[in-house]
């Protein structure tokens, strides 16, 4: 049970405080509601990109890192396709320097042209350590705007080439700042050693005077049904060949994604899972396999893939992903393994809540999706989900209209 | 009116308090060290065996050993520990490192009754059961082929194998054909003296009641599990190398070391030598001088070869105390055209460290950062766990951090910058893959 209270600036911003005395820590975090998906098509991996410039000084403080970690702070941040997120983890007593570093940095940027310059290649590195220079590394850049044609998720957060990181400008910048990052557009979360009457006043204190922003209205478009199975084959060097494959799920706040998160539980969490047992261990087609699903807020994927084992052809590997996905549709889970998996799942959500910055992250994320208390929902949620929506589920995502495959050949 | 250039107020922190264990011998041999303190229902045992010494003739023996722990005993098969494991919602892991086999258990502690003895069973009654042994071998190999491909892991290999020679278990690097040569019967040989009880460190953290402590006395303190029987070789303590008896390279200030990886975009560059270990007396300050080098966010090589140069996504240095054997190190992937401009700034930040004292303010940063950092890693009772454990593999005792925290606190511009001219003046291996 991760308790809070909760409260909105004027100026809009969601305040949650998690009193949590037993660490003399404290964490701020700071959850922008932007990120891959509001971008421009012809300008991909700028929110990622952008999250490296707010950490290249704000409009009054020239330096982001070093004043916190005089303080005996630290922080960092990622970008997803949805979100763009930002924590910080300081020695309670010091709290205040956090309120001031991500007030300011909230209230404008310092814009500097040579932060700019850096970060830009800074992210052109990450980009070729992380998806060029990594075996299999490039796959989800192939995989995306197979499995996508209308979505933005048809690019992944690094961007979709290069290109598009090494032509942005700094009106690029500031124009998406205007857009996004605003107090209104802000989930804050304080949690650890505070009280929420100090956190009230410090945040109206360094929050309460950043002026509103303008209100942006997101218009996606939605990702047609896929009707027809798509798939394409690329030749890497790579040492074996590898399979991807995805079928659309439901996005995250759906009572469906619960069913469809049990079912990848079912297919592969831990060694005693289907998909390890049977075609690791007893059939020997993979050396690895995996099934999860993609969190996202907009409609995702669900997702298979594995290395396959010397010697196994394509088709009869994916003969057996299919055979087992078909297996979920036809038969009916039997009780001790979705008593298996639910259990998984429950003590997964116990061992979660023993680490503040987790508790603090997921706070924002549910505040985000509509309702933070539904972080202590979690396992009614996953408890609500009965075998025949299992089932039900099963026959929805694995229509074979519905899948998208990458045959990932080694040369 | 609200001045935002002024920065709060910077308090002093809290004095850090670290849990300490209650401790105790079972029989058999096994030691068992207790942390407790949590709200939640949760605990993490793990069972920490030193790792037997180097056998050059089976070399890949005691990672197979540990790899192959969860795959049958002479009751369960690799399904039944799996089915158990799972089913009550729990986790058990046996991984190898460079000096230990570490068998670790996360469980609800109500559940323990039932996940425990499944952890006594692995640990006493494994068989290695030659069908799964194939399956481990051909998933291993193909594993590695696929890391061979990765520029930083081929970096790090080539690194080990200079440093520590390739016949060593610091520096061995293994090839995929050498799976081939792991044999049930060796496996068999050598499993009583890796797992015995004789040889193990028990480190229980979480919500400990009576029952629990009862538990695992009945399970690893009745005397049927392997016990202090045999031959007792991992007890020996191998000669202790003093820092410099290993030959470094002469002349120049690093051995260079070059593997050619057609087609990169990156190269991986690892620049590092031996140091001293965690007992010795200039550890404490030499973990200063490496958070200034190259240890946090804002170190030197960070701030200048990312922050400045934009070479890199990320740089850092690490300094790791070993059986026998401390190893300092720096480590980055770098596009191709930069990769000598890099190194060039890697050794000009280690000889400005020898030839500038460290300015107080940045001294006075580093300081806090360490002290905030450390105390932020005190979050839930394992880590006050992984605290003690640092102490346990290396041998020491709970005034190690009290004079840690002192050196962080009082060591001076002066004292870093003698170490510096002390121990990163020469002897370097400079490893590129690219």
């Amino acid at each position: 049970m991760v308790h809070f209270e909760r409260f909105v600036l004027d100026n809009g911003l969601r305040v949650l405080v998690h009193e949590d005395p037993a660490t003399p820590m404290a964490v701020v975090n700071i959850l922008y509601d932007v990120g891959a998906r509001d971008e421009d098509p012809e300008k991909t991996g700028f929110a990622h990109l952008f999250e490296h410039l707010m950490f290249g000084g704000s409009v009054n403080i020239p330096a982001y890192d070093e004043p916190l970690q005089r303080v005996g702070g630290e922080n960092n941040a990622f970008t997803t396709n949805d979100i763009t997120n930002y924590y910080i983890q300081v020695p309670a007593v010091n709290l205040e320097t956090a309120f001031w570093l991500e007030s300011d940095r909230m209230l404008s940027l310092a814009f500097s042209e040579k932060s700019l310059d850096v970060q830009r290649n800074v992210v052109i590195e990450e980009f070729k350590q992380r998806y060029l220079n990594q075996p299999y590394g490039d796959a989800w850049l192939q995989v995306r705007p197979l499995a996508y044609q209308a979505h933005p998720y048809r690019w992944a957060t690094i961007g979709r080439e290069i290109d598009h990181i090494a032509r942005a400008t700094m009106a690029d910048v500031k124009a998406f700042f205007n857009a996004f990052y605003h107090p209104a557009n802000a989930v804050m979360v304080v949690a650890g050693d505070v009280s929420v009457a100090s956190v009230h006043a410090l945040a109206e204190k360094w929050f309460g005077p950043i002026p509103p922003g303008e209100e942006h209205s997101r218009k996606l478009p939605a990702e047609p049904p896929q009707e027809q199975p798509r798939s394409k084959t690329v030749h890497a060097d790579v040492p074996v060949d590898a399979i991807y494959k995805t079928w659309h799920m439901s996005g995250r706040d759906d009572q469906r994604y619960y069913a469809a998160d049990l079912i990848s539980d079912i297919l592969s969490r831990g060694t005693s899972s289907r998909l390890y047992r049977r075609l690791v261990k007893e059939q020997a087609l993979f050396s690895e396999v995996n099934a999860y699903v993609m969190g996202s807020l907009d409609p995702g994927l669900f997702v298979v893939e594995g290395k396959l084992s010397k010697g196994v052809s394509m088709e009869a590997a994916e003969a057996a992903i299919d055979e087992e996905v078909e297996r979920l549709v036809t038969e009916v889970v039997p009780g001790q393994e979705f008593t298996k998996v639910k259990n998984k799942v429950e003590s997964t959500l116990v061992f979660s809540e023993m680490n503040l910055l987790d508790k603090a992250m997921n706070l924002a994320w549910f505040e985000l999706l509509g309702n933070a208390g539904a972080i202590n929902e979690e396992k009614e949620r996953y408890n609500a989900v009965t075998l025949e929506n299992v089932r039900e589920e099963s026959a929805r995502l694995f229509r074979p209209g519905n899948a998208t495959t990458l045959y990932y050949k080694a040369k | 009116m609200l001045n935002r250039k002024q920065a709060p107020e910077n308090n002093p922190l809290k004095p850090i308090k670290l849990l300490k264990p209650t401790s105790g011998k079972l029989k058999g041999g096994a030691r068992l060290y207790i942390i407790n303190g949590a709200d939640a229902d949760v605990i993490r045992i793990e069972f920490i065996f030193p790792r037997l010494p180097w056998d050059s003739a089976h070399r890949l023996t005691h990672t197979a050993l540990t790899g192959m722990l969860l795959e049958g005993t002479t009751s369960r098969t690799a399904v039944d520990i799996a089915e158990t494991i799972d089913f009550y919602g729990a986790f058990l892991n046996a991984e190898s490192g460079a000096d230990h086999s570490v068998v670790t258990l996360h469980s609800l502690s109500r559940h323990l009754v039932h996940t425990l003895p499944v952890v006594k069973d692995v640990l006493s009654a494994s068989i290695f059961p030659e069908k799964e042994l194939e399956i481990y071998q051909r998933n291993s190999r193909q594993r590695l082929q696929v890391n061979l491909e990765k520029n930083d892991f081929r970096a790090r290999r080539a690194f080990n194998s200079a440093v520590f020679g390739s016949d060593s278990a610091h520096g061995y690097a293994a090839e995929p054909a050498d799976f081939d040569h792991i044999h049930q019967d060796v496996l068999l040989a050598k499993y009583p003296q890796q797992f015995r009880s004789g040889n193990c460190l028990i480190v229980v953290s979480g919500n400990v009641g009576e029952d629990t402590v009862k538990l695992i006395e009945e399970l690893f303190g009745s005397g049927d599990w392997l016990g202090d029987g045999e031959s007792g070789s991992a007890d020996v303590p191998e000669p202790l190398k003093e820092p410099g008896s290993i030959p470094s390279p002469e002349g120049s200030i690093a051995e260079t070391h070059h593997v050619e990886m057609p087609g990169s975009v990156q190269s991986a560059i690892r620049l590092g030598k031996l140091m001293v270990t965690r007992d010795h007396p200039d550890y404490p300050a030499l973990q200063v001088l490496n958070t200034v080098l190259g240890g946090y966010f804002g170190s030197r090589l960070m701030a200048n070869i990312r922050e400045d140069k934009g070479y890199t996504y990320g740089i850092g240095s690490g300094l790791h105390s070993l059986k026998g054997d401390g190893i300092f190190f720096i480590a980055t992937e770098v596009g191709v055209d930069v990769s000598e401009k890099a190194l060039q700034e890697i050794y000009h930040e280690l000889i400005r460290l020898q030839d500038e004292p460290i300015p107080e303010e940045e001294l006075q940063l580093v300081r806090n950062y360490m002290l905030g950092s450390f105390l932020g890693s005190l979050e839930n009772v394992f880590s006050h766990a992984d605290k003690l454990k640092t102490l346990l593999l290396d041998s020491l005792d709970y005034t190690y951090y009290d004079r840690y925290f002192e050196t962080v606190r009082t060591v001076s511009a002066e004292r870093l910058q003698e170490l510096a001219r002390e121990y990163l003046a020469n002897g370097f291996y400079e490893v590129t893959a690219g």
